[in-house]
């Protein structure tokens, strides 16, 4: 009787025993959770850029990066200028292609393919009517090649099949044709597999200045970009110039008043549109900048296909941290925002100097056309203007 | 000629001799040789490490209030991993990681959110790597998560009566007629129960497989159930083997029943308690009513083995609590701190007792067949057998969401 007795309690003492220490486990558990909750957030702060807590966290380290997109809006690539002798400009410039990994965003890495070590490749600027002489060299890890939106002959199209087709690693050529039409243009790697090869960075602006100039203007280059980290066919960090939120972080300066130009280039893959939505302000927009006349008058938001591109003008009546953004809401969430920084023209230099900008930055953003930046040369009949 | 000695066995005297001592910490000290060699050095397969592979599993995601959401992350891949940004709904959010952003294996991490979720919409929640690889994470329907309190703890408690005692109860109350009944009606309850045993075993480890799936990979979750379950029948066989010359008593019989289907009752209330805290529950009556049918034949499976010996009140009343108590124990843990590592162990359990239980009523049935001349698997006891598990599974419609 005793044994009987001993054994059913056994049993139902271990099985209340379990059931009890799963009890006090869970409770705890529960008690930790709440512990865990309500952080240290007040959540109803708005952060300073002025879009709550829709942002990344951290920052990117520019130096280690080897580009800034600050920089990048206005550095200009005029390439080694000389003369021919039937007098037309000759402007040769070199580009390498080159592997590197990239911060893209604080914290995220992407091996890149690049040309020139950074994203967006160089900006090569020329007045219509100039020879360009571009010396490629594929110092990557696949084949390359350069494919130039202008017009030029068949050999010098940058696709496999024509002149030399895609140059392998270690090979080199030159590319040479003469720059026209005037206009915002770009170029990309055209090896396949097509996507890969342009999604990864190889792409870079082609500004081709008109012979009579433009008004004169603060002008920046902006390259819409992204990236898949994944490999997934879908980017999970969208740009302009590369790092995601990164003018958010540091808004452009930019005067009251004064004539704004953007050269805006879509080169986001995987998403068959892209747009542009200027925030308190309308803009004119020039399709491919290859007229004098806006192709759109007084609008606020364009939309840009993949490889197209255009010139914005507008200016600011008063002063204030304006946002521009994609307009398919999702590229500015996951990334593709900024904002300019329109001060009155006393606080013009502070605003540069809180941004880390010189006087160097502010005349190549006002003084950019590449006529007007040509050497000093002895025997040329022409001067440069400074 | 002491290695001899130190090696041949003595029955009276002590076998370890120092000798022994140091033969068996010899290996002992090269592993700990190998290992610093490896941790120092990389031990020559630097070049085979391959590129990095980064996994982390999204444990549970918690709402403790509007506005905030806490995502519990495990490392369960073989590196340390990063998380750089957070992506909620396609939009990068601040966030702060507790104890830190990057987890080293088997770490954990808990990230914080302050995002404006919006009630019984989804959400879905991506974790980017520094290598830009993505986690994802998925908040089904937002509802804030059940913070105990007197309110929650009584309704759930409610829920688990309903569930667990109240239909065994009324199942036990079919006793004094069952009583009356003759053998062959006795064994056809029997093999009622062994039907419904049947239904459950099966019930509960597709159950815990569900839970285990979704483990972590280093919890092997599958296997885990296999060797659990195989535990909890080794371990309960064992303890009825051990030290008994007859066979079990009635009542042990009808106390391991019980046992059983308090493990299973267990786990029937920890999914209704944590699909009520993921919003995916409507806890209505017509729940309720669903699960008072559905166990109430659990009650005459209790009662079946114990129709010939009265046990007392006592007894029926400890019967009843240790198979339905667990319900309202499921019900307060599955909604206010579900773990779905101990959830899966406990099922894994609950199989294993079932399948204990099977074994026994079984027996049960074939010793009486036997003292009697016939075959156990008459018609009578089939269609018992059958009907146990029919009236399981259909009235199992009312209850399956």
């Amino acid at each position: 009787m005793s044994d009987k007795v001993s054994r059913r309690n056994l049993l139902s003492g271990a099985g209340l025993t379990l059931l009890g220490g799963l009890g006090i486990s869970a409770l705890s558990k529960a008690q930790g959770a709440i512990r865990a909750s309500g952080g240290n957030f007040d959540v109803g702060h708005q952060h300073e850029t002025g879009h709550g807590n829709a942002m990344m966290i951290g920052t990117v380290d520019h130096e280690k990066n080897g580009f800034d997109p600050l920089q990048l809006l206005t550095d200009w690539d005029y390439g080694k200028v000389s003369t021919l002798p039937n007098g037309q400009t000759l402007r040769e410039y070199q580009l390498i292609a080159v592997d590197k990994e990239i911060e893209i965003a604080p914290g995220i890495f992407f091996p890149a393919w690049t040309y020139n070590g950074r994203v967006p490749g160089p900006t090569l600027r020329c007045t219509e009517g100039d020879r360009i002489r571009i010396n490629f060299v594929n110092a990557g890890t696949h084949p390359h090649t350069i494919h130039f939106h202008g017009v030029h002959p068949f050999e010098m199209d940058g696709v496999p099949g024509a002149g030399p087709g895609q140059l392998n690693v270690g090979e080199s050529f030159v590319y040479e044709f003469d720059a026209e039409p005037f206009g915002c243009h770009h170029y990309h790697c055209h090896a396949v597999p097509l996507k890969r090869h342009i999604h990864k960075g190889l792409y870079g602006a082609f500004i081709v200045d008109p012979k009579e100039g433009r008004p004169p203007a603060r002008e920046f280059m902006m390259m819409m970009n992204a990236f898949d980290t994944n490999f997934d066919g879908a980017n999970e960090v969208y740009a302009v110039n590369t790092v995601g939120f990164e003018y958010a972080r540091r808004p452009i300066p930019a005067k009251v008043g004064e004539k704004i130009r953007l050269y805006l280039i879509n080169m986001v893959e995987f998403d068959p549109i892209n747009s542009f939505h200027l925030h308190a302000e309308f803009f004119n927009y020039f399709d491919h900048g290859t007229t004098l006349e806006p192709t759109l008058k007084t609008v606020d938001t364009i939309m840009q296909v993949q490889a197209q591109r255009g010139i914005l003008e507008f200016s600011y009546r008063w002063p204030g941290q304006y946002m521009y953004h994609a307009h398919v809401t999702e590229f500015t969430e996951l990334g593709w925002m900024g904002q300019f920084n329109i001060v009155p023209e006393a606080q013009f230099e502070d605003a540069l100097a809180a941004a880390g900008l010189d006087a160097e930055w502010d005349r190549r953003a006002t003084n950019g056309f590449a006529i007007d930046n040509m050497p000093e040369v002895e025997d040329s009949e022409e001067e440069g203007e400074e | 000629m002491s290695t001899e000695s130190a090696t041949q066995p003595k029955p009276s005297s002590n076998r370890f001799s120092g000798l022994t001592w140091v033969f068996a910490l010899i290996p002992l000290i090269l592993l700990g040789a190998v290992l610093a060699y490896l941790v120092a050095t990389g031990g020559g397969l630097q070049d085979l490490a391959g590129p990095p592979v980064e996994h982390v599993s999204i444990e549970r995601i918690v709402l403790p209030e509007h506005g905030v959401v806490e995502v519990e992350v495990i490392n369960d891949g073989p590196q340390e991993v990063t998380i750089a940004q957070v992506v909620v709904d396609d939009a990068y959010w601040m966030f702060e990681a507790e104890p830190s952003n990057t987890l080293p294996r088997l770490g954990r991490a808990t990230f914080t959110l302050p995002y404006p979720w919006v009630d019984e919409e989804t959400h879905h929640i991506v974790l980017l790597s520094e290598l830009g690889t993505a986690f994802e994470g998925e908040i089904p329907v937002a509802v804030i998560t059940p913070k105990p309190s007197s309110d929650l703890f009584m309704r759930f408690g409610l829920i688990g009566l309903y569930v667990g005692i109240v239909p065994i109860v009324l199942g036990l109350l079919w006793y004094p007629a069952m009583r009356q009944m003759g053998r062959k009606a006795m064994n056809f309850i029997l093999s009622l129960t062994v039907g419904l045993l049947v239904y459950l075993a099966v019930g509960t480890w597709l159950d815990a497989m569900e839970f285990a799936a979704e483990l972590p990979a280093f919890w092997q979750g599958v296997p885990l159930v296999v060797f659990i379950s195989l535990i909890a029948l080794g371990a309960l066989l064992a303890v009825g083997a051990v030290g008994r010359g007859s066979e079990r008593t009635p009542l042990q019989l009808s106390y391991l029943i019980a046992l059983g289907i308090g493990l299973h009752n267990l786990g029937e209330g920890l999914a209704i308690g944590a699909a009520y805290a993921l919003g995916e529950a409507a806890l209505g009556t017509f729940l309720v009513l669903g699960f008072t049918l559905h166990n109430i034949t659990e009650g005459v499976g209790i009662a079946a083995p114990i129709l010939k010996h009265n046990p007392g009140i006592k007894h029926f009343a400890l019967l009843a609590l240790l198979a339905g108590g667990p319900a309202i124990l499921g019900t307060w843990v599955g909604g206010f701190a579900f773990d779905p590592v101990l959830a899966t162990i406990f099922l894994a359990i609950g199989v294993g007792a079932i399948l204990q239980v099977v074994w026994e009523v079984g027996k049960l049935v074939m010793r009486d067949s036997e003292r009697h001349n016939e075959s156990a698997l008459n018609w009578l006891n089939l269609a018992g057998l059958v009907l146990g598990i029919a009236i399981m599974y259909f009235t199992a419609f009312f209850v399956k969401f």
